[in-house]
């Protein structure tokens, strides 16, 4: 369902002359009352007045986290502080956080985008919106909110964590849509199995799910597991928070991004060339409407590729593809180059695997080791040892015959493996400690 | 002819069978017969209790992985070659087995070995048809 028809079914003309303009706009403006851009806009010899067309936008300097980093906190405000009226940051799993400011229009853009991403999951005023995401300096929380209440329905602000409760208000209060990470989703369908309650008896049907990568295995996990359709939205802190990019209920494959605030290109991470659309690569956003920390061509580090190819939905907004995962978080294991999605896509190829695994890297010698700790269930398990050797041999062939890379395959006793309530953690990776 | 058997998969960690037998123990039950197949990483532990429907659900509480399966317990002379006769009748029968350990009671003058087939059916058969006795479940339980 369309939330903002006019918008939303823009001809690609319109689109694009919009994004020249916004960009222009912000162009200047950043340019004007940003030293950071100024500078780094003067170092490779442009000025906005040299951006004459989208095609030209690849001639502007990147702007990475570590420059977020550099300008901490406020360095890439664009605005003063008077016209601040939301300041959030990421959790800064390294080093400082990286922290924006939202005018309000900011919000206001916000609110509506969120309320767009809601309507294309297919969820309307009449739904009680359960927001899991954490409330506070983190986007998630409050991004959700502010779009639940645009959209007009009831929404409960949860935010993360106290499972228990979760479970009561989700039963009690007849929560409808819930908005988490993937992971905390699965997380809770077992604690539901749990506590003796059918999840096909709750009114859930509908889980806005993002803030880490996952995969259609997991997908139809959670789909199955809580009886609902999982949908995936994406977004990032420094671009905006969640509702960048949503997937539409009709297609559920590829999430929209609202091209009349956004601007995405696809980079090689390694020599930093454009991409054509349809190839994979790093996402670099340009931010158009953005007024408190507009950024002009954001690594983001995910890995995606657009999908230029209209949409059965009606929105002629371009799709990003469900994230393969991050250029960062890539994992190099004798040379080769590993996703942990790619282990899990592995996993859920084998019948009977848990969700829940966990990737150990670590080197003996100079040899780089992988270990994969996979939870036994009543399924997988048997009395007799060959058959518990023979899946562990099952897996770790497979593993070889995908990527190439030998691991030891653990098994490991059932809840050993680390549940997270917010984001998952996959990877200890030693080699670093 | 069966008996019920319950496994256990055990991380190769320390305390886990020390916590396996503790919870059996507080549910009141009696260890008939057990034995603990072995890897690097894990292991299994089979047990023959007293009242294995209440041991399978106290362990499932306390999250460990279990399985039942049935297995023939089967009264073996207790001199030499003994054993040696009855492994003879379950070849020439063509009868595989899985594993198998021993019991800690004694039947009368006998010994008791716990035999996993993948055929017990079979094994039942060519058991009993060369006259060796095989026990019932519930004189299992209550040795």
């Amino acid at each position: 369902m369309l939330w903002n028809d006019e918008f939303e079914t823009l001809p690609r003309e319109a689109i694009e002359a919009l994004q020249l303009k916004r960009l222009q706009h912000t162009l200047e403006r950043v340019c004007a009352t940003v030293p950071f851009y100024k500078k780094r806009f003067s170092e490779a010899g442009i000025t906005p007045g040299d951006v004459r067309s989208l095609d030209d936008l690849r001639r502007l300097p990147f702007t990475l986290k570590q420059d977020m980093r550099d300008n901490y906190p406020y360095g890439l405000f664009a605005v003063p502080l008077d016209q601040i009226v939301r300041i959030h940051a990421s959790s800064g799993t390294t080093g400082k956080p990286t922290v924006v400011g939202y005018t309000k229009r900011d919000i206001d853009n916000w609110a509506e985008l969120m309320a767009r991403s809601f309507a294309a999951a297919g969820t309307t005023r009449g739904d009680v919106i359960h927001n899991a995401y954490g409330y506070g300096l983190f986007t998630g929380g409050l991004g959700a909110h502010y779009g639940a209440e645009r959209l007009g329905a009831s929404v409960i602000p949860m935010s993360g964590g106290n499972t228990q409760k979760q479970m009561m208000i989700m039963q009690d209060f007849g929560s409808s849509v819930i908005t988490c990470t993937p992971s905390y989703s699965l997380y809770l369908a077992e604690a539901l199995k749990e506590s003796g309650v059918d999840p096909n008896a709750l009114k859930l049907r509908v889980g806005i799910l993002g803030a880490e990568p996952w995969s259609e295995e997991i997908r139809a996990e959670i789909e199955r597991n809580l009886g609902i359709k999982a949908i995936d939205i994406y977004g990032l802190s420094e671009i905006m928070g969640p509702g960048v990019a949503i997937e539409c209920i009709e297609a559920q494959h590829g999430l929209h991004i609202w091209e009349d605030h956004f601007i995405p290109e696809i980079i090689d991470p390694d020599t930093e060339e454009v991409l054509p659309d349809g190839e994979h690569g790093e996402l670099v956003i340009t931010t158009i409407t953005k007024e408190g920390i507009p950024l002009i061509r954001y690594r983001t580090r995910d890995i995606t590729r657009i999908i230029a190819e209209p949409c059965i939905c009606g929105r002629t907004h371009r799709r990003l593809e469900r994230m393969s995962g991050r250029s960062d978080d890539m994992l190099i294991i004798r040379g080769v180059n590993v996703f942990p999605s790619q282990i899990e896509s592995v996993l859920f190829s084998i019948d009977g695997i848990e969700p829940h695994y966990q990737l150990i890297v670590d080197r003996e010698g100079t040899l780089d080791t992988l270990e994969v700790q996979v939870e036994v269930n009543e399924k997988t398990f048997s009395d007799e040892i060959k058959k518990l050797q023979e899946l562990s041999q099952k897996i770790s062939r497979a593993i070889k015959d995908l990527l190439g890379i030998t691991c030891k395959v653990r098994l490991v006793e059932p809840k050993t493996i680390a549940r997270s309530e917010g984001k998952a953690q996959r990877v200890i990776d030693r080699r670093q400690q | 002819m069966k008996v019920e058997q319950i496994s256990i998969f055990i991380e190769n960690k320390s305390g886990r069978l020390a916590d396996v037998t503790q919870a059996l123990g507080d549910s009141d039950i009696n260890i008939r017969a057990l034995s603990l197949a072995d890897t690097s990483d894990f292991g299994i532990l089979r047990l023959i209790v007293d009242k294995s429907n209440l041991a399978e659900k106290t362990l499932k509480e306390r999250g460990f992985t279990v399985n039942k399966t049935e297995v023939v317990a089967v009264e073996v002379p207790d001199r030499p070659a003994g054993m040696a006769s009855i492994l003879k009748i379950l070849d020439s029968g063509d009868v595989n087995v899985e594993y198998m350990y021993a019991f800690v009671e004694r039947c009368g003058g006998n010994a008791v070995i716990i035999f996993r087939f993948d055929d017990p059916e079979a094994a039942i058969k060519v058991l009993t048809k060369n006259g060796v006795h095989v026990l019932e479940g519930e004189r299992v339980y209550n040795m």
